[in-house]
């Protein structure tokens, strides 16, 4: 009998798991991540000659659940096409059976690499503000995602912002003329995969439906209605939850870190993450409004103003100009002084 | 507001304001009308030459540069023609003309522009 070594069963093992891609048109080149119900994986779309990232699902589904909310999560992400959400080129489903969309493959960080390395407040700001437009431009078309944190935004090398991992992403309310996508039916309660360097996620149940009771979403970034399962209170608020923990994130380095916060940002993450809804900014734009009043030195909704606050932010936008006229005055009262002694 | 129509408006204002000063000079006093109506016309055509310069050139620090530039030739111009007082003419003329190019760069739309950034 001849032993197999570990490596070796290693590659017979990820031989086995990698999808079956014979009759298609993509040609798999290497596995890059692994999420909650499905694998991503590299490949080439011959075709078009360019490098797509395959989501395929790689656990056992036997009553065809998990199958479903892949193809819906593909539909949800087909309705929201904007530049900050990744788009996806096909659906259906391999030779092997399984399950797969081909998504765009986006080269970056993820957002927790990439605030190691920004320095500058208004450059985490201006990357923040993107993010909200993608989610923004979700709500609209009545998407809420549910599971906003760092490990689900990739920058890209141009700066480009993407929000990933619609898998548990809600439909509040179908677009006007938009084609809808149907619910997955209820799947049995399991613990998802947790991801690597992040907060676990937890699903109490797998389905993306909107039963009650159903706790979707990471500890730590989602909002206290969500932890507590109350899915028919969701709306655009719980991910504004979620994005004043990212911004925290953000502005601090780490979750609960909140030394180095400016004092009006700081004010934008307590009203974002506020535990009652109705306290929190309205809509994700109303946070992001807030958060460019702050880059443009404006008063913000979340930060009360007083004079001297206001006094304060006038010298800061205009303090050239004021530092030209009293250069004008002085010069001439000194000239003036000179001249008549 | 149109940056041609800032520069004109705050040279104008500045111009005469700055040639207001002259007032605090006893030996220039009696001559205060001409020298209103000078200062106001040097201001004036800074103005229109920074405003110009803005509407085509959207750069705050150039719009600056040019600003100070023009400002202290027109008062180089004004000081010339009196043989003295340079310094005391061509430095708030400098500055005159700074304060307006940060101006019409800053706040000034131009026709198809937004303000100009540092």
């Amino acid at each position: 009998m001849t032993w197999l070594s570990d490596a070796a069963v290693e590659r017979l093992r990820e031989a086995a798991e990698s999808p079956d891609l014979t009759g298609t048109r993509f040609r798999l080149l290497h596995r890059i991540g692994h999420g909650g119900m499905g694998a991503v994986f590299l490949a080439e779309d011959q075709t078009l000659g360019r490098r797509v990232a395959l989501k395929v699902l790689d656990v056992p589904d036997e009553a065809g659940d998990l199958a479903a909310r892949l193809l819906r999560e593909a539909r949800i992400l087909a309705k929201l096409e904007h530049p900050g959400i990744v788009p996806v080129h096909d659906a259906g489903t391999l030779p092997d059976g399984r399950v797969f969309y081909a998504m765009k493959y986006v080269e970056g960080s993820r957002l927790e690499e990439l605030a190691r390395s920004l320095v500058a407040t208004p450059d985490r700001l201006r990357i923040f503000e993107k993010i909200c437009d993608a989610v923004a431009f979700a709500h609209s078309r009545g998407v809420l995602h549910r599971d906003l944190k760092p490990e689900n935004i990739m920058v890209g090398p141009f700066g480009e912002v993407l929000v990933m991992d619609w898998g548990v992403a809600k439909i509040l309310r179908e677009p006007a003329g938009g084609a809808a996508a149907p619910e997955a039916p209820p799947a049995p309660a399991r613990d998802e995969s947790p991801a690597p360097d992040g907060p676990a996620r937890c699903t109490a149940s797998a389905s993306p439906d909107t039963r009650d009771g159903a706790v979707i979403g990471t500890p730590g970034y989602m909002s206290p209605e969500q932890a507590r399962g109350e899915a028919a209170r969701l709306d655009e608020r719980t991910d504004v939850y979620a994005l004043g923990m990212i911004l925290r994130f953000l502005l601090s380095g780490a979750i609960g870190d909140r030394g180095t916060i400016p004092a009006p940002l700081a004010a934008v993450c307590a009203k974002a993450t506020h535990a009652d809804p109705a306290s929190r900014y309205r809509s994700v734009a109303a946070l992001a409004a807030d958060v460019a009043r702050y880059l443009d030195g404006l008063p913000l909704e979340a930060y009360p103003d007083t004079l001297l606050r206001r006094a304060r932010r006038t010298f800061e936008r205009h303090q050239l100009v004021i530092w030209l006229v009293l250069a004008y005055l002085i010069t001439r009262v000194l000239l003036i002084f000179f001249a008549r002694h | 507001m149109n940056k041609i129509l800032i520069g004109i408006l705050l040279g104008t204002i500045l111009g005469f304001f700055d040639g207001a000063t002259a007032w605090f000079y006893p030996e220039a006093r009696a001559q205060i009308v001409g020298i209103l109506i000078g200062s106001t016309i040097k201001g004036l055509i800074a103005g229109v030459l920074i405003g110009v310069f803005a509407r085509k050139v959207n750069s705050l620090p150039l719009g600056i540069v040019f600003g100070l530039g023009v400002g202290l030739l027109l008062a180089f111009g004004v000081a010339y023609m009196q043989h003295e007082h340079y310094f005391e003419i061509m430095l708030p003329g400098g500055l005159v003309g700074t304060i307006v190019g940060y101006a019409t760069q800053r706040f000034g739309l131009g026709a198809a522009s937004t303000p100009a950034r540092a």
